[in-house]
C-alpha cells in the first residue's frame, strides 16, 4: 500500500470520525462546517476529472454548480408553492424529494456541460480558459435578472428536502448522504482514470497528435470528461443548495470556479483526495483565520503561493511524496 | 498484389513553404516498402499526410478508401498504425497504460506485444519517461500493434539508438514480415538493413519520387546522387 493510500483513507477516516464525534458530543454547527467541506470536495472532485486528468482549466465551473443549486431551488420551490412548473404540453410539478432533484441537477448540468464543451473544447490554453469564464458570466448574470427565482436576492426553500427513510434535517444523517455521495464520485473518478478511457483522456492531455494517430478523438474524450465533470459539479449544487436552504446567483460566480480549481492546486492536482484535502482546509482556513480577521484570504494566498512554489504536488505531494503525475 | 495503400501526386506545403511537389507510392497487402531519401527530402512530411497530420493535395487512398477527408483518427481506425520519428509515448503512463491506452480489436494483444519485445514485458508497470531510448522505441512500435493496423508505418525507428538495440528493431521488423503479413512502410538510413528486409524502395528528392524499384537495383551513382552513400 502507497503512502498516498494511506493518507487517503487517513483523510476518509477523518471524514467519518469528525462528524460522528461532533454528533456525540451535540456540536451540530461542526457537522454543517463538515458537510460544507464536503459537498464543495465533490464539485472539485468534478473539476479534478476534467483539469486533473484532461489538463482542462476551466474557469466556469461553477456554471454546473449553480445549475445544481438552482434544479433543486426550482423544483423545491414550485413543490413548496403547490405551484406545477409547467402545465402545457405536460404537467410537471415541483418536488421535494432528494433523488428526483438529484436526477434532474445531474442531466440539466451534464447537458449545460456537454453544449458548454462542444464549443468552447474547440480551443485551448488560454483561449479555453476566457471561453469558459464567459459562460460562467452569461449564467450569472442571467441569474441575477431571473426575476421569477428571486433575482439578485436568491430564493430560499423553508425545508430541507427528503431522502426515503432518512431524516435530512438531523444534520449527520444529511452529512451521511453527502460524504456517501463523495465516496462514490471518488470511487467513480479512481475507476475512470485507470480504465481505458481514462489513460487516452491522460494521454490526449500530453501529446493530442499521437492520440489521433492511434485512432482516438481527443475532442471526444474531452467532451465525455467534461460532461461527466459537470454532472458531477451538479450534484455538488444540488446539494450545497440544500445545506444552506438557499440558491444565489453567486452558485454560479467566476469567484467560485477559482476556488474550485484552488482546492484542487491545493490538495494536489491529478491525485484522487487532492480536491477533497483542498477544500477541507480552505473550510477549516475559512472557519478558522476567518473568525480572527476578515482579511482570511490573505492567508489563504500565501498558503496558495508557499505551495505553488514549492509543493507542485500539493499537500498530497509534500506528505505522501512524489506520485508521477496524474496517475 | 492489389495496393493497399495508394498515393499519387501528392503535395503539402507548410504556411508559405512547399515541401511536397508529387510524391507517388503504392504499399501493397503484405509487402515491406523503404521510404527513403536523404534529410529534408519530405519522407516524414509524406508519411504525416497518410496518417492526416497534415493537409495535402493529391491522392492518397487506403484499402481503396478515400483519406483525403479523414480526420486523422478515422484514418487510424482504417489500419494505419503508425510508430512516429522521436517515438513519442505517453510519457506519465507505465508500459501497461500505453499499450491499453491504445489497444483496439485485433490479434495483437499486450502478450504478443510482449513476445514481439520481451524487454516490455519486464518494464510494463515502469513510467515511459524512465525508459531508455530503445525501450521506447520498443513501446512505440508496440503501441502501434496494438491498434492492429493493416499498415504499419516506421518513422526512423532505429535513429540514435545502441547497435544492439538497432538489432534487435530489426529484428522485430523481420519477424513481423515473416509471421504477420502485415504490410510495411519504413523510413530509415540503414541501407544495408533496409535492403535485407524491404521487397521495394521509393527514393525522395526535393519533395518528388525520385526513384522506385528493388534496392539490389539501385546503382552506385544513384545511391550517391540520392542517398548520399
Amino acid at each position: 500500500m502507497t503512502r498516498e493510500t494511506l493518507f487517503n483513507l487517513a483523510v476518509l477516516a477523518g471524514l467519518v470520525a469528525l462528524p460522528l464525534y461532533a454528533h456525540l458530543a451535540d456540536e451540530p454547527f461542526t457537522i454543517t462546517l463538515a458537510t460544507r467541506a464536503v459537498i464543495l470536495s465533490l464539485a472539485a472532485v468534478g473539476l479534478n476529472m476534467a483539469l486533473g486528468i484532461g489538463g482542462l482549466v476551466s474557469l466556469g465551473h461553477a456554471v454546473f454548480f449553480g445549475i445544481g443549486g438552482y434544479a433543486m431551488g426550482i423544483l423545491a420551490f414550485h413543490a413548496q408553492n403547490y405551484m406545477p412548473l409547467m402545465e402545457t404540453p405536460f404537467l410537471i410539478e415541483g418536488t421535494k424529494s432528494m433523488p428526483l432533484i438529484w436526477l434532474a441537477a445531474v442531466v440539466a448540468s451534464a447537458l449545460a456541460a456537454l453544449v458548454i464543451g462542444l464549443l468552447s473544447l474547440r480551443t485551448s490554453g488560454v483561449y479555453f480558459i476566457m471561453i469558459t469564464l464567459a459562460f460562467g458570466q452569461m449564467f450569472y448574470y442571467f441569474a441575477i435578472s431571473w426575476s421569477a427565482y428571486g433575482g439578485e436576492d436568491g430564493m430560499s426553500i423553508y425545508v430541507r428536502n427528503g431522502f426515503p427513510g432518512l431524516n435530512t434535517l438531523v444534520p449527520i444523517q444529511f452529512y451521511g448522504l453527502c460524504l456517501a455521495a463523495l465516496v462514490l464520485a471518488l470511487g467513480f473518478n479512481g475507476a475512470l482514470a485507470r480504465s481505458r478511457f481514462g489513460l487516452a483522456l491522460n494521454a490526449a492531455r500530453q501529446v493530442p497528435e499521437r492520440v489521433r494517430a492511434v485512432g482516438l478523438d481527443p475532442f471526444r474524450l474531452r467532451l465525455v470528461a467534461f460532461t461527466i465533470s459537470g454532472a458531477i459539479t451538479g450534484l455538488a449544487g444540488a446539494l450545497f443548495a440544500d445545506l444552506n436552504r438557499f440558491v444565489s446567483p453567486t452558485m454560479f460566480s467566476w469567484q467560485l470556479s477559482g476556488e474550485f480549481i484552488v482546492f484542487i492546486i491545493i490538495g494536489g492536482t491529478a491525485r484522487l483526495f487532492g480536491p477533497v484535502v483542498g477544500a477541507c482546509l480552505f473550510v477549516v482556513l475559512e472557519h478558522y483565520i476567518g473568525g480572527w480577521s476578515d482579511y482570511w484570504h490573505i492567508w489563504f494566498g500565501l498558503l496558495l503561493l508557499g505551495i505553488v512554489l514549492f509543493g507542485r504536488g500539493g499537500v498530497i505531494g509534500l506528505i505522501a511524496g512524489k506520485a508521477r503525475a496524474h496517475g | 498484389m492489389s495496393a493497399l495503400l495508394q498515393v499519387e501526386g501528392l503535395k503539402a506545403t507548410y504556411g508559405a513553404s512547399q515541401a511536397l511537389f508529387g510524391v507517388d507510392l503504392q504499399v501493397a497487402s503484405g509487402e515491406v516498402v523503404a521510404l527513403m531519401g536523404r534529410n529534408g527530402m519530405g519522407k516524414t512530411t509524406t508519411v504525416k499526410c497518410i496518417c492526416r497530420l497534415l493537409r495535402a493535395e493529391g491522392h492518397i487512398s487506403f484499402d481503396s478508401k478515400d483519406l483525403r477527408r479523414l480526420p486523422a483518427h478515422r484514418a487510424a481506425r482504417l489500419g494505419i498504425g503508425l510508430v512516429p520519428e522521436g517515438r513519442r509515448c505517453f510519457a506519465d503512463l507505465t508500459v501497461q497504460e500505453n499499450l491499453t491506452a491504445a489497444a483496439r480489436p485485433g490479434p495483437w494483444d499486450m502478450g504478443k506485444v510482449g513476445t514481439l519485445f520481451p524487454r516490455l514485458s519486464e518494464r510494463k508497470t515502469q513510467v515511459a519517461r524512465s525508459l531508455s531510448g530503445g525501450e521506447q522505441q520498443m513501446l512505440a512500435i508496440g503501441r502501434a500493434l496494438m491498434t492492429n493496423p493493416r499498415l504499419l508505418i516506421l518513422d526512423e525507428a532505429t535513429e540514435g539508438l545502441a547497435p544492439l538495440i538497432r538489432q534487435e528493431i530489426w529484428d522485430a521488423v523481420g519477424q513481423l514480415k515473416r509471421e504477420t503479413g502485415m504490410a510495411i512502410l519504413i523510413i530509415d538510413k540503414s541501407l544495408k538493413e533496409l535492403t535485407q528486409v524491404s521487397d521495394r524502395a521509393v527514393i525522395l528528392n526535393r519533395g518528388r519520387t525520385a526513384w522506385t524499384g528493388v534496392l539490389d537495383d539501385l546503382s552506385a551513382d544513384l545511391a550517391q546522387r540520392y542517398l548520399g552513400v
